[in-house]
């Protein structure tokens, strides 16, 4: 595959979609599916056969347009009209009147303003293809500029020049960490200079509980990982790769194998990609319901066929990681951000985001938020904005808790400080992380001692038993938290909770039990009041919790 | 490479095919064993002592390796499931948006508890960590559909039903 032949295929597909004067996309990602999307899309397919307009009228499954809360979602182009709870045939007259509208007024009973602020405040890089393009369909892709990132690595830049690119645009891991991606890469292009196999590999175990970030991109729009993937398996001299994904993403998958069969086919991956000496081959490896996983080393033993259990580091994986060799580990939306950088410079990407959180971060906004759904936004913007502007607010007139960021190795940050900025830094200071994306919104019906015992029960449940804090800290930890709830507690157990927080933190082995006091942590920061009038006065104020009254109180009021 | 007799399956089962497929896809390399128990819980719905050692002889694996990595993940199920699962998302957002009285409903209607399967093999229940439907919490997967914004009396009713054999 050359340039030329990339730009031809690119052109082909350009004019056979211009060919069609309206475009209509239908979302066919997870959330929209569950919603009958694909009925829905079939029916629009039949209503226009029917008035032979097939010609005219191109319809189109595309991946997550964001607003999951209102899907089935369908948009006219290039009119930019939006439809929401688009019904299939079966159920309503949707279908048919979107059909007839087609040239006329809009339907707009189902109209829904894509001048929303939901929309308008985005920024999209990640998801720049989102709800445009067809997932399942490689000249779609190549079509909007894919794979142009690829050849121009390969045939213009040595594996340096890239390094040097992803170094400069600050784009830093976006699992959750934060480590510097550049930094990364570099470490694994130097590592095992003696010419043996290196790996690179796509860690898509999304394993927290409230996200559903990788699982968007990979439905998606598929190709921009695997052509990541390729250029960081130029840049670092690896020529295996392997995607790590989660069994409970079976569309992800499908989507997956599709785009890797049809990359193979066109010499986009294989063997000498774009007639130069670089080989690069992808396989897709099922996770099995392991939170633990996620964590780099514990992912790599799964990948071997062993048990998903951590090892000490170092070595790191970048030194020694898949079957003793360097590998270079990143998270989905990571390698969703290079094609661009590597397109539009490093220089470019280092202009968004802040001084030290460069560029944009996918969230998936979910809980107690009136627009649910997956948003990108440029870091550095306020949580008040995320979840006010985009998210629309709290419904039902209540009370804005916290909010949930980092899953259960992250924390909850208050009302207070909603203005803060959102980066790695800001979200660290107030006890929280970044993680991997998930955002959950709570309201003042979530009793916050109840979230801690929540996440503390996942963590218990997902140890992997190696080290003995996480192991038994997690247990004892969560018992206590069953006390509080339970109106059993006595008062030193709150010293108690804290000093096994303190050891639990101190002396896990791995990134799972050394941030899983953190939910307990921060809700002790932020709410300890809660904590005190569930232990002292066995009052919960969210009315989650029902507990005896005290006794004393009981004698009281006898 | 060194040639190993053929290991034969513990039935007859036009199944085995499929699993016997992945693994000669594999090359009967070690580091394919969860791709391995992932075809068979595929085809039969669960992992038994015998398909255990099949694969085990197969991938000329220790039979406590093989056991190990079973009960290690918890997408692996050792028990059959009952004629009708029902997965309920215990993810933040499915917890939040109230999957708790979910279960309690279930419980109350048809007396199991996660992971259990009712005595008749009608129904069993599930919990997922976070099936990644966020922004339909609380969602619930009936027998591979997923529900969205689903009620305790919307579960009560679907176990009844369920359990009346009538479904």
């Amino acid at each position: 595959m050359t340039h030329e032949e990339l730009e031809e295929i690119a052109s082909t597909e350009k004019e056979r979609q211009k060919s069609f004067p309206r475009h209509i996309h239908v979302c066919t990602a997870a959330a929209c599916l569950s919603q009958r999307s694909d009925q829905v899309k079939a029916g629009l397919e039949a209503q226009l056969k029917e008035r032979e307009l097939d010609q005219r009228c191109l319809v189109k499954g595309v991946g997550c347009m964001g607003l999951c809360a209102a899907g089935p979602l369908v948009s006219i182009e290039p009119d930019g009209l939006l439809y929401q709870n688009v019904r299939p045939p079966e159920e309503t007259s949707d279908t048919a009147e979107i059909v007839d509208a087609i040239d006329r007024a809009p339907v707009s009973r189902l109209q829904l303003s894509p001048d929303l602020p939901f929309f308008k405040e985005q920024q999209k890089i990640v998801l720049e293809n989102s709800g445009r393009i067809d997932p399942e369909s490689i000249e779609d892709y190549i079509a909007s500029s894919g794979y142009e990132a690829l050849l121009k690595a390969i045939t213009s830049m040595s594996p340096a020049e890239v390094i040097e690119q992803v170094s400069k645009s600050g784009l830093r891991g976006r699992g959750g960490a934060g480590y510097p991606t550049g930094l990364k890469w570099s470490t694994v292009a130097k590592a095992g200079s003696d010419g043996g196999v290196k790996y690179v590999i796509c860690n898509a175990d999304e394993g927290d509980p409230g996200a559903f970030m990788d699982r968007s991109v990979l439905e998606s729009d598929p190709q921009r990982v695997l052509e990541g993937m390729a250029i960081a398996a130029y840049a670092v001299g690896a020529s295996r790769g392997y995607i790590y994904v989660r069994a409970e993403y079976p569309l992800a998958i499908k989507r997956l194998k599709t785009a890797i069969k049809q990359a193979e086919k066109l010499g986009l991956l294989g063997d000498r990609i774009g007639d130069s000496n670089f080989s690069f081959r992808i396989e897709i490896r099922l996770g099995a319901g392991a939170f633990v996983c996620g964590e780099e080393t514990a992912l790599i033993a799964s990948v071997e066929g062993k048990r998903g259990q951590p090892r000490s580091r170092p070595p790191y994986p970048a030194q020694q990681g898949l079957w003793q060799s360097p590998t270079l580990i990143n998270n989905v939306e990571t390698y969703a951000n290079v094609a661009p950088i590597i397109r539009k410079g490093g220089q470019w990407y280092a202009s968004l985001g802040t001084e030290k959180s460069k560029g944009t971060k996918v969230f998936a906004l979910a809980g107690r938020v009136a627009n649910t759904g997956l948003i990108e936004v440029p870091m550095g913007i306020s949580l008040r904005d995320i979840i006010f502007k985009l998210g629309g607010g709290i419904p039902g007139g209540r009370r804005f808790k916290a909010a949930q960021t980092g899953g259960p190795s992250g924390g909850c940050v208050p009302e207070q400080f909603l203005d803060m900025p959102v980066d790695y830094e800001s979200l660290a200071k107030v006890g929280s992380i970044m993680g991997s994306g998930g955002l959950i919104v709570m309201d003042d019906s979530s009793c916050m001692v109840d979230v801690a015992k929540f996440f503390m029960d996942f963590c218990q449940s997902e140890s992997c038993g190696k080290c003995v804090p996480c192991r038994v800290g997690t247990v004892h930890m969560y018992n206590i938290l069953e006390k509080i709830v339970r109106g059993q507690a006595l008062p030193n157990d709150l010293e108690l909770l804290e000093s096994l927080c303190d050891s639990v933190k101190m002396t896990s082995l791995c990134g799972l039990g050394q941030t899983a006091p953190n939910p307990v942590l921060s809700t002790l920061q932020y709410f300890r009041d809660e904590y005190l009038a569930h232990i002292d006065q066995h009052h919960c104020s969210a009315g989650v919790c029902s507990m005896p009254k005290p006794a004393a109180l009981a004698e009281v009021e006898a | 490479m060194q040639a190993y007799p053929a290991v034969s399956p513990p039935s007859d089962d036009k199944r085995w095919r499929i699993v016997e497929g992945t693994m000669r896809r594999h090359g009967r390399q070690a580091d394919s064993l969860i791709e391995v128990l992932h075809t068979v819980q595929e085809s039969f719905g669960y992992l038994d002592q015998p398909s255990l050692q099949f694969v085990a002889r197969s991938l000329r694996l220790p039979y406590s390796k093989v056991f190990g990595v079973a009960t290690f993940y918890h997408f692996f199920t050792l028990k059959p499931k009952g004629l009708h699962t029902c997965v309920v998302c215990t993810g933040t957002a499915c917890y939040i948006k109230g999957s708790p009285a979910l279960l309690r409903s279930v419980e109350e209607t048809a007396q199991i508890k996660p992971g259990e399967t009712t005595p008749d093999n009608q129904v069993s229940l599930i919990t997922a960590r976070c099936i990644g439907s966020c922004g339909l919490a609380p969602a619930v997967v009936f027998d591979g559909e997923i529900s969205a914004r689903v009620q305790p009396e919307d579960m009560a009713q679907r176990m009844r039903r369920w359990l009346h054999h009538d479904a």
